[in-house]
């Protein structure tokens, strides 16, 4: 604050006090007599002049110490931080010390322990659960099991790698999926012909020929990532095709719609909102949710 | 003296009114010089025309009643959303739409939380992907178009208020949103909320 508000907000605030108190004698009426009249007459009805309840007074009085007091303690007048020193952010920090320190060696101690590990640690599982709510539920699921376009992280099934750290440079980076557009590759028959054989990877009931010829697209197009088999491969988070696991919906029309627009589902990084550690035992939870 | 202002109803009405406004000059003129309510962080810029967009629809739909954008210095919050809200960020918000209630989560920093896609689905059924949620359902913005005709003069508006859009991006302000949702504007207005700063604490 500039020295001219300063100076302004101090003269303000201590003013106003001693106009209060100016004001508060200027109407103390203590050498009135009790009985006495203001004067004043409206059609016969007089109004007394009492001086004022001595409690009334010294209540005032109270008040506007009060209010030094606490000018003088807190800060209040302009750029004087006050005798405590206390602000809403170093209060905020005392805070935190005090949670570090009753929190950083359960911490501490957690993480040491590898998530496979971990994982085993109802008391860890705990705090774990806990994260999950508040962190991961909202896209996940509260029991886990996902919903369209947000994988369920209860089965055996991991687009990106299932293992302890993976799991934890998963939530600690996040991560993105890249299924490119392919609607002006392969055009209308393309992409129907590709659906055939996606489908026909997973043992469902397709048209042979549209199958066969979608095969051959498969091969340029979409090995790169899904593999030769369309197994998937965890490196570039490109989903196993040969199950019955669908990210987004598992109708013909819903994967010809995903081979046409692509899909780009984004997993956001957690480190940088909840620490290494708190990452490390969400990891350990996560894992222990899934199917060994 | 006494006497003189309770029989003269104009002076008093005056004194009523010098006595009322003091507190108010006091503590809130000052606040509204201070360096750290006027200087925007670091980075800080004005939103997009689509963000401008959002932020308007955030302001139609009432979004402002159920969500805070005001994290408090308190750990609990702090733990919760991150970093607590400071006044330089907020510089070129007109109006400001802190809020004062929460029915859902404070939204102070939404901005990359969750993917668009989470957005999309949330907006159009939030019980799809938050069961327990009690939020409405913004089915009509997925196939309202952005009106973006006003959007020029919405930048102009607001650079007469202090935020430093350039003539070139009030010129293109309508520019490129001829495909753009509601829904997309308001998503992208969300996307950037408190990006800026990135410290949990």
């Amino acid at each position: 604050m500039s020295s001219f508000f300063s100076g302004f907000v101090i003269v303000g605030a201590l003013g106003s006090l001693l106009a209060f108190f100016l004001i508060l004698q200027m109407n103390n009426r203590s050498n009135n007599k009790p009985g006495q009249t203001t004067g004043h007459q409206y059609d016969g009805i007089e109004e007394y002049d009492n001086p004022l309840p001595a409690w009334w007074y010294w209540g005032f009085i109270g008040t506007i110490v009060f209010g030094l007091g606490y000018l003088a303690y807190y800060p209040g007048l302009g750029n004087f931080p006050g005798l405590s020193g206390w602000t809403q952010v170093n209060q905020l920090e005392a805070e935190q010390v005090i949670a570090d320190e009753r929190y950083g060696p359960i911490f501490a101690q957690y993480r040491e322990i590898p998530v496979e590990t971990l994982s085993g640690n109802p008391a860890a599982m705990k705090m774990g659960h806990r994260l999950f709510i508040n962190n991961c539920a909202v896209c996940h699921g509260a029991a886990a099991t996902g919903s369209f376009g947000f994988p369920n992280l209860t089965d055996a099934e991991w687009i990106w790698g299932g293992e302890g750290d993976t799991i934890e440079t998963t939530l600690r980076y996040g991560r993105n999926a890249a299924m490119p557009a392919w609607e002006s590759v392969l055009g209308v028959q393309g992409i129907k012909e590709v659906t055939e054989y996606v489908l026909s990877l997973s043992g469902r009931e397709v048209d042979a020929a549209l199958a066969s010829s979608g095969q051959a697209h498969f091969t340029t197009y979409c090995t790169m990532c899904h593999g030769p088999e369309g197994k998937g491969q965890v490196m570039f988070g490109a989903p196993n095709l040969t199950n019955d696991i669908w990210l987004y919906g598992n109708s013909r029309m819903r994967i010809a719609q995903v081979i046409k627009h692509g899909r780009n589902g984004a997993m956001p990084a957690f480190e940088s909102r909840l620490g290494r550690d708190k990452v490390h035992i969400l990891a350990a939870y996560v894992k222990s949710l899934g199917e060994s | 003296m006494n006497d003189f202002i309770e029989k003269n109803i104009g002076v008093m009405m005056l004194l009523i009114l010098v006595a009322v406004s003091f507190g108010g000059i006091i503590e809130i003129v000052p606040l509204m010089n201070q360096n750290v309510v006027t200087e925007p962080i670091k980075g800080l810029k004005p939103l997009s025309p689509l963000q401008l967009a959002g932020r308007d629809i955030y302001i139609r739909e009432g979004c402002s009643v159920c969500h805070s954008q005001m994290i408090r210095p308190l750990r609990a919050e702090v733990e919760r959303y991150g970093h607590y809200t400071v006044a330089g960020e907020l510089v070129y918000n007109h109006p400001f739409l802190f809020g004062s209630k929460r029915t859902g989560p404070d939204l102070a920093r939404v901005g990359g939380l969750y993917s668009d896609a989470w957005h999309r689905a949330h907006l159009y059924d939030p019980r799809a992907v938050v069961p327990e949620s009690n939020m409405p359902g913004f089915t009509w913005l997925f196939d309202t178009p952005v009106d973006a005709a006003v959007l020029p003069a919405k930048l102009r508006a607001l650079r007469r208020v202090g935020v430093p859009y350039t003539d070139e991006a009030i010129a293109t302000a309508a520019q490129g949103l001829e495909e753009s949702t509601e829904a997309d504007a308001l998503i992208a207005y969300l996307q950037q909320l408190g990006t800026l700063i990135k410290d949990r604490r």
